[in-house]
């Protein structure tokens, strides 16, 4: 393997940057515009059942203090302008800096997601790939109609089944959270046998879609006058489609990898939600709920900014390994 | 491969199906999808327009000695936990969910529509323009934006409605965009030009009806999605007030039962999200390979 191309890696990276500037600030003006519309009230919100008992002066003065009697695009460019200084505002659910709910929450949900991406990306190429051997064989059958009907399921109730089947009828995983009642620290042993059961529903819902474009990538490129070349050479069927007719069939797959980010994060948050897991995505069902605006412009960002890395690292990735493909291109 | 060759074989007969028996095997199990799909549809938008009429159901009585049966004959699906019928609590919340994905795949595609083929008619900076918000939009998680929408208009149909109309446009909007572009370059659409037809009557006599097909096909698989959105919804406790029993906000409400160990009102609702779904995406498939046979039907969702 030759030297990556790390100046236009780089180059591409600090392209992408300046391109991802414009789309956040109007993805962040969106968000203030549609809150602007709404009929919601933030000085009830911020006062609570007090608002029902407090006279007008008083709803007045709090107005005035929240700032919310300006126009949306003069609280949008405030609200811009000390979020670049890393300053999102105060929660009102969760009675702390958004910064901070972030901050802690953000490394439970990476490992979750993380863990189960990798799981759904190997054992979708499996899958796909013993699929794609035998086109029309009873395990290409079953494979693909499994897949179809996993694709077609709602994963909130694959979560839930998934909790009714192990934790209560074999009860040999927890049902959620992060650690055992009453326990205090989070353990390495805990914390593992609490990640198997979301992770695992996690990647089971990311994984039709691998196991489809796997098989379909592997089964074109089977086809294929590389992979016919290598048989008439006589090597082995292992070669043949691990070596050949893998290699080629995964690059497809690999660009839409990046792609597959925005359904990590719905995933994310319908998992989350049904096993308490103490993540961003369930913090954002809260703060939902509880309309807390800071919270939710705040999150909403965060996902768009990791939507567009996921971009990013696919074409990083098809870059790095299609040798056709150049990056100052891209 | 197969597939394509379906359409010859069933003119040429006997005779095309003798000379590729692959081919046959092939076309079996696709007129057997075509019509367990056809089927399936039919039942589901019989069971959803006939049975409400039919059957009565106050969704606020409750008869708590036959609260949580198991799956029996008097009950096929059970009870739930005030011993209301799941069988007829899942046909309603179906006709919830589908009322919901029905308008919002709708309203979706003639927004996409519109947005798509403006874009691909005028071209130029428009086209750029149009096209870099619609990337910006869809950089924004769909049921985040979907929560976002419905959490600052408060639950209830509408907002959900409108929510998952906002966010599923944007790939009829691409689809519509690319056809018309393909269409621009045909000799009819010069033909008309020179002929000395308007801009709008190219458009609207012209490209429109070259679209439609595909933008009906996207209105179709749009269905399941927004389904799936609103039911998402619904299971957060963001979608439809539970008075308006959709199959998210059912599964939602059988989760207490599920830790007791009553798994039926939560397997039954998630069934008949799932069944429709599969449905659909098969007609689907089947109307894709129609308008456009050379292309492989792939991925069917």
């Amino acid at each position: 393997m030759t030297v990556p191309p790390w100046g236009a890696m780089a180059r591409l990276v600090a392209r992408r940057a300046l391109l991802a500037v414009p789309v956040l600030l109007v993805v962040t003006f969106g968000v203030f515009a549609i809150a602007a519309a709404s009929p919601f009230d933030p000085v009830k919100a911020y006062a609570g059942t007090a608002a029902l008992g407090a006279d007008q002066e008083t709803l007045d003065r709090l107005r005035e203090n929240l700032g919310v009697d300006r126009p949306f695009a003069e609280r949008w460019w405030e609200w811009l302008t000390s979020a670049a200084g890393g300053d999102f505002g105060q929660s009102s659910v969760m009675r702390q800096p958004v910064a901070e709910v972030i901050g802690e929450r953000l490394v439970w949900s990476a490992l979750l997601c993380a863990v189960a991406f990798a799981v759904a990306v190997l054992l979708g190429t499996v899958l796909g790939v013993l699929a794609a051997r035998r086109p029309g064989s009873p395990l290409d059958r079953a494979v693909t109609s499994l897949a179809y009907a996993l694709e077609a399921a709602p994963v909130f109730w694959i979560a839930l089944l998934a909790i009714w089947l192990f934790a209560l009828k074999l009860d040999v995983l927890p049902a959620g959270g992060l650690t055992d009642t009453g326990s205090e620290h989070v353990t390495a042993g805990q914390l593992l046998s609490h990640l198997v059961l979301p992770a695992g529903v996690l990647a089971v819902s990311q994984l039709p879609w691998f196991t489809l474009y796997v098989r379909q990538g592997v089964g074109d490129a089977l086809a294929e006058d590389p992979v016919r070349g290598a048989r008439a050479r006589g090597l082995s069927e292992r070669t043949v489609l691990l070596g050949h007719a893998l290699r080629s069939g995964l690059l497809p797959v690999l660009t839409l990898i990046g792609s597959r980010v925005p359904e990590l994060i719905t995933g994310a948050l319908l998992v989350e939600s049904v096993f308490s897991w103490p993540g961003i995505a369930a913090a954002t069902v809260e703060a939902a709920t509880a309309v807390d605006f800071p919270l939710l412009a705040a999150l909403t960002t965060l996902a768009t900014a990791a939507v567009l890395a996921g971009n990013l690292l696919a074409d990083l990735l098809y870059g790095l390994t299609d040798p056709r493909v150049k990056l100052s291109e891209m | 491969m197969a597939d394509t060759t379906v359409e010859k074989t069933n003119a040429t007969g006997a005779a095309g199906a003798a000379w590729r028996g692959h081919g046959a095997a092939r076309r079996s199990t696709h007129t057997l999808r075509l019509r367990v799909s056809a089927a399936l549809v039919a039942v589901t938008a019989l069971a959803v327009l006939l049975v409400p009429p039919l059957v009565q159901l106050d969704q606020q009585a409750v008869d708590l000695s036959a609260k949580l049966l198991p799956p029996g004959w008097s009950h096929p699906f059970g009870t739930d936990d005030v011993g209301r019928d799941l069988l007829l609590r899942c046909v309603y919340g179906l006709r919830v969910s589908l009322l919901v994905g029905v308008v919002a795949a709708l309203t979706a595609t003639v927004i996409g529509t519109a947005v798509g083929a403006t874009a691909g008619a005028l071209g130029g900076w428009v086209d750029r323009a149009v096209m870099r918000l619609v990337d910006t939009v869809s950089s924004v998680p769909h049921l985040l934006l979907g929560i976002f929408i419905v959490a600052m208009f408060r639950p209830g149909v509408w907002p959900v409605v409108v929510s998952v109309a906002l966010t599923h446009w944007l790939s009829t909007a691409r689809i519509v965009r690319a056809e018309v572009l393909s269409l621009r370059s045909r000799p009819y659409i010069d033909a008309a030009v020179s002929g000395g037809a308007s801009r709008w009557r190219v458009a609207v006599r012209h490209l429109l009806p070259g679209v439609l097909p595909q933008a009906g096909l996207a209105a179709v698989l749009m269905i399941p999605h927004a389904m799936w959105h609103e039911s998402a919804l619904s299971f957060l406790g963001l979608g439809l007030p539970t008075h308006t029993a959709s199959l998210g906000t059912l599964i939602q409400g059988a989760r207490g039962s599920l830790l007791a160990g009553q798994w039926w009102p939560t397997l039954f609702p998630g069934l008949f999200l799932i069944i429709p779904t599969l449905a659909i995406a098969g007609l689907a498939g089947v109307w894709r390979e129609r308008i456009n046979p050379r292309r492989r039907s792939e991925l069917m969702l």
